[in-house]
């Protein structure tokens, strides 16, 4: 490791990985640190992502892609089945990946375009100058203290972020804005395994929902997410435990996944003088469906751009670097704080109206695997029930 | 005070995300609590696997 850098990039995920290559590729030289020994380990994440998103930013490759899916179906608390299924056939929309692949995957693409690479490496605090701007980190590199300066410095330390508050953005998520989530990889059970299905219902998943993505023929990652705000003495494991009971019972458990979303959209702030959050760290993730790796990967490239004009211009002020904020609310706020919005207003919803939606959807032909379809078609179907939500879809 | 189930710890980091007073820390694959701890208690509900504990402090 060198004392001094262009750009450090604080986090290993496909935020910070797509952030480091992106920047590499402008020939800075950049260093990309992650605090585990492993990068994409443990897993933390239920693994599906669309497909088109991600042909933008990785050559699609067998090896970290476990299932195809084609369309999806969600399942009242009463059990009536809403399909959404791309009508096209071989059409197929989503991706279940596997992460501990992928997420080593991007990290050697950013390697490949010049970056720096260093695991079991974690930044501790910030160096700043005499104007607060920051300059660079303090961590330790397997155990040992070192510093290293840089001129920009991309915070892409997931759900737990704590660069952004070191320089001053305020980055808690509040106990209403977070699904709590816990994860079992289920092996040798009965699936549909073109189908991610979904299970809604305050009694399995309070604020939140019971998914079952598919990995393998006969192999799930049967998980849920519930509102932190929501907790009254179970948490998510006790919920899962449930819901396999109930489910799957012959299922057999082979990993245990925990981890967090955030669930409040984008910061208000993601950079300030020598700093850009991208990622979880700057809470991009869909509030509605807490996917974040393809938000995680634009924010990186949004970064990686502008961090690349601000060091040639030789500017890393506050004020250059808004230039992020902007083009990254340009991208992915509206459609986040119009989920936002609307997850606000559907983690209310009680099991009684969540039932007659789906009866009102009975016959629907959706014809594409679509939230904001859905949400329209919700709409339309319940007049006078939602308007809070009719202006936003 | 919290007190860390480190058995029982997925290390996830969700309890990180939540302190208001930064006293917690994800390392690799342990939870660090300091004495910026306000005892709000925060942290136990949001924890998936009920790995937190508040505890009377002992004097």
């Amino acid at each position: 490791m060198k004392s001094e850098y262009d750009v450090i990039v604080v986090g290993a995920g496909p935020a910070g990985s797509i952030a480091a290559r992106t920047a590499a590729e402008h020939g800075l030289d950049v260093l990309l640190i992650e605090k585990r020994q492993e990068i994409g380990d443990p897993v933390r994440c239920a693994e599906g992502t669309g497909k088109d998103g991600l042909s933008k930013f990785m050559d699609l490759d067998p090896k970290w892609i476990c299932a195809e899916v084609n369309g999806a179906r969600i399942f009242a608390p009463d059990g009536s089945c809403i399909e959404l299924t791309e009508k096209l056939a071989g059409k197929e929309v989503g991706f279940v990946l596997e992460r501990k692949i992928f997420d080593r995957a991007v990290a050697k693409t950013a390697a490949k375009a010049g970056a720096e690479v260093q695991v079991k490496t974690q930044a501790t605090s910030l160096l700043k100058d005499g104007k607060g701007v920051v300059c660079g980190i303090k961590g330790k590199h397997r155990g040992d203290d070192f510093e290293a300066r840089a001129k920009v410095v991309v915070g892409a330390d997931g759900v737990e972020s704590r660069v952004g508050r070191w320089a001053g953005i305020n980055t808690v998520i509040k106990p209403k804005d977070i699904e709590t989530c816990a994860q079992f990889l289920v092996t040798d059970i009965d699936i549909k395994a073109d189908s991610c299905d979904f299970y809604l219902g305050n009694e399995r998943a309070p604020g939140g929902y019971v998914w079952v993505f598919p990995k393998g023929k006969r192999e799930a990652n049967v998980g849920l997410g519930m509102l932190g705000s929501r907790f009254t003495g179970k948490h998510p494991i006790d919920y899962l435990h449930e819901f396999m009971a109930w489910k799957f019972p012959e299922g057999k458990i082979i990993e245990t996944v925990v981890g967090a979303v955030p669930a409040s959209g984008m910061l208000k702030q993601l950079s300030t003088g020598g700093l850009v959050l991208v990622g979880d760290a700057g809470r991009v993730s869909d509030p509605i469906t807490g996917g974040g790796i393809y938000n995680g990967m634009v924010s990186g490239r949004i970064a990686g751009n502008v961090i690349s004009d601000a060091i040639e211009a030789n500017d890393v002020s506050a004020k250059k670097l808004q230039r992020y904020d902007r083009e990254v609310r340009e991208e992915l706020g509206k459609l986040l704080d119009r989920n936002y919005k609307a997850k606000e207003f559907i983690v209310k919803a009680d099991d009684h109206l969540m039932n007659s939606v789906a009866k009102s959807l009975r016959g629907v032909d959706f014809g594409e695997m679509s939230v904001p379809k859905l949400l329209k078609e919700i709409i339309t179907r319940n007049p006078g029930m939602f308007v809070e939500l009719a202006g936003l879809f | 005070m919290i007190t860390v189930n480190r058995y029982r710890c997925g290390y996830c980091g969700a309890c990180v995300s939540v302190c208001p007073k930064e006293a917690l820390d994800l390392v690799e694959a342990y939870i660090e609590v300091d004495d910026r701890c306000s005892n709000c208690g925060i942290c136990t509900k949001v924890c998936p696997m009920g790995a937190l504990e508040l505890v009377e402090d002992e004097e």
